[in-house]
């Protein structure tokens, strides 16, 4: 008979961290290649096309880039958010709020200040949205322990609806000929990109920056340690002194916040106009999730998942087009991969082994 | 007057029988300690297969019967992530979704739009649904609905008057203590989840071939994630979720209701998440220390482990 004996693993190197992970990667892709070919097409060349399409060229690593900006600025805050097993679900809301309060502020003061100042009050504004949004759940949960997971997503949705009303009622643009579109922003509101490509630099400097800030606040302050005091003891953390209410309501300030940022990047570096909400935020909220997930909770990791993911978003619709399937190919194709990061998991802190006995 | 109040309580059933599906296969899950997170994606299966089927065999029966075991099928995987591998129930509950969300919107790709030519005719109870008003409002109603308030009774039962019930409930509250007592809590809480997601699956199918007889993607529009906070709301009890759901139902229907007096239809959309949002803080409000959440729910549970 086959025994199996599973022990913890004592020590984990980061060579065997690595290895494992990509590991997890190539099982879940060949998971999804088992999706493809039921969907009918050749599982190989989705794969290839996917990967061609985001990074084999210069037109798609420019587009790979800049989808990475809101996925890497929201993963980095989902990372601190999760560090503390604070569940935020709605950075999809967050990025909406954001999205308002900034065009908000583009629509109405653009036109009467210079560049250098409204783009630093756009994103201000944007960030205070998203923290707002964020900080409602944050409330919610230690004072009247509603789970954040439900309060998070319900927002979402609140949103997306308040945003919906704004678009079509007071908000709606005199020079969109019907549409449910604010008008343009001003010209001194909208971000520059690098010619020949959609990348709003601004935008994609400012999630550097937060990955470096946000990196330096887990693992080199007091509060980074709080955060993760409180993610893995809670008993400890109140033995420790930790304030609760301050620590949860100051991590979804800057979890929300960078989501309000990662927002009005997109209307004012990409669209120029408030539209749908489904449009706005392209469910980088929710793909942001499996970008922190998958770089551990490091921001710096975040980085170079977020590109990751983007890939999979451009090579997604290089495969719609080339392939004829849907857009929820590249939605199956993010949860198999995020159920096999999560298998690796347990690989790697857990040893295995099998033995055959007779009997 | 009378016309509007017994079509506004017939509708409210209606709105709330997909609710209140989910939410008995969710309770039945965290009872036995597992949080499934997975709700909204399992419908989504749920409510595409249904259709799927009924479209190609023109029974609705059979395509009920088809997503309630694509809803178990599915959530197999949130089984295998969260009781065998004891990962963490949130991130594998979102997967669990987010593959969900994707495999209906892969499978639905060229349904989008199409009638159905047949759907789950409702069903007058005889006798019954001669009674005034109340037969029109309770007895004249689609299967879904019969079957979901039965199937709310038979958990309660089967949870509270069961030695099954006792062995899910204990799995919830003390897997260490109901091990010793030669109980299999693997199986006991991979049967809740998978038994949960054909719950789901069969709540699906009730929003494609009965509440709305078509199919579009992202139909579920958040009703899985309603079950969730119905859940809390119920108090883990299948019972009180039946005045949950149909409450719930009634805020959907209350959307149209309000709508001719020329409040923004987006105003009014947001209300069912508003109200879940109102809900769980005054639950909060009236006792924060102890919900009588399953004392293990979403702890990952390990054999043997002292």
């Amino acid at each position: 008979m086959l025994h199996i004996k599973v022990t913890d693993r004592e020590s984990i190197s980061n060579k065997r961290s690595v290895m494992t992970l990509i590991v997890s990667l190539i099982a879940g892709m060949t998971a999804m290649g088992l999706i493809f070919l039921m969907s009918g097409a050749n599982p190989f060349y989705a794969i290839f096309k996917i990967f061609s399409g985001s990074f084999g060229s210069r037109y798609g690593m420019m587009e790979t880039i800049t989808k990475a900006i809101p996925l890497i600025l929201i993963g980095a805050g989902l990372a601190i958010a999760y560090r503390a097993k604070f569940w935020n679900i709605g950075a999809e809301g967050q990025l909406l709020a954001g999205a308002i309060a900034g065009t908000w502020v583009g629509l109405n003061w653009g036109p009467h200040l210079p560049s250098y100042l409204i783009v630093p009050l756009m994103f201000i504004f944007g960030f205070a949205g998203g923290a707002f949004w964020g900080a409602i759940p944050a409330v919610l949960k230690i004072r009247y322990s509603v789970n954040e997971v439900i309060s998070t997503l319900m927002l979402n949705y609140i949103c997306a609806e308040i945003l919906m009303f704004l678009i079509v009622g007071p908000w709606k643009g005199k020079t969109k000929f019907g549409y449910p579109y604010t008008d343009d922003l001003p010209a001194s509101a909208i971000l520059s990109t690098i010619t020949g490509t959609r990348i709003h630099y601004v935008t994609l400097l400012l999630g550097i920056i937060t990955v470096i800030i946000l990196g330096i606040v887990i693992y080199k302050t007091r509060f980074g340690y709080e955060v993760r005091v409180i993610g893995e003891n809670t008993h400890a953390a109140r033995y420790a002194g930790i304030n609760f209410f301050k620590a949860t309501v100051i991590i979804m300030v800057i979890s929300g916040g960078v989501a309000g940022m990662a927002g009005i990047g997109e209307v004012a570096g990409l669209h120029h106009y408030l539209l749908y909400p489904g449009s706005v935020s392209s469910g980088y909220g929710f793909t942001a999730i499996i970008v922190a997930w998958l770089a551990k909770l490091n921001p710096f990791f975040v980085i170079l998942s977020g590109l990751f993911f983007a890939g999979i978003l451009v090579g997604g619709d290089a495969i719609q087009i080339s392939l004829g399937l849907p857009a929820a190919t590249v939605q199956v194709f993010n949860g198999t991969l995020l159920v096999f990061l999560i298998m690796g998991d347990y690989f790697l802190k857990n040893k295995i082994t099998l033995k055959w006995a007779k009997g | 007057m009378e016309e509007i109040i017994i079509s506004v309580a017939q509708r409210t059933l209606v709105a709330g029988t997909p609710l209140l599906l989910g939410t008995i296969g969710e309770i039945l899950c965290e009872r036995s300690g597992i949080l499934n997170l997975g709700v909204e994606g399992v419908m989504s299966v749920g409510a595409v297969t249904a259709f799927i089927v009924t479209l190609a065999t023109g029974n609705p029966w059979l395509g009920m019967m088809v997503a309630i075991m694509a809803g178990m099928l599915i959530s197999i995987i949130h089984a295998f992530a969260s009781i065998t591998l004891q990962s963490n129930q949130v991130v594998s509950g979102l997967a669990l979704t987010m593959i969900g969300l994707g495999v209906s919107g892969l499978l639905g790709k060229s349904y989008v739009g199409i009638p159905l030519p047949v759907k789950m005719n409702d069903w007058n109870v005889p006798l019954l649904s001669d009674i005034p008003y109340i037969g029109r409002i309770f007895f004249m109603q689609s299967p879904f609905f019969y079957m979901a308030i039965v199937l709310a009774v038979a958990t309660w039962f089967v949870l509270t008057h069961t030695s099954l019930g006792i062995k899910i409930r204990s799995t919830g509250e003390n897997p260490k203590a109901t091990e010793t007592q030669g109980i299999n809590v693997s199986l006991v809480k991979y049967g809740c989840v998978i038994v949960g997601g054909g719950f789901s699956g069969m709540a699906g199918a009730n929003l494609s071939i009965s509440y709305s007889s078509s199919w579009i993607e992202g139909m579920t529009a958040g009703r899985g994630w309603i079950v969730i906070a119905l859940t809390i709301f119920a108090l883990w009890n299948p019972t009180r979720a039946v005045l949950g759901a149909f409450l719930f139902g009634g805020i959907f229907v209350l959307q149209y209701l309000l709508q001719p007096l020329g409040i923004s239809p987006n105003l009014l959309g947001l209300l069912p998440y508003l109200a879940t949002l109102l809900v769980l803080t005054a639950i909060g409000m009236r006792d924060s220390q102890k919900l009588a959440a399953p004392a293990w729910l979403g702890e990952p549970y390990k054999r043997g482990e002292r």
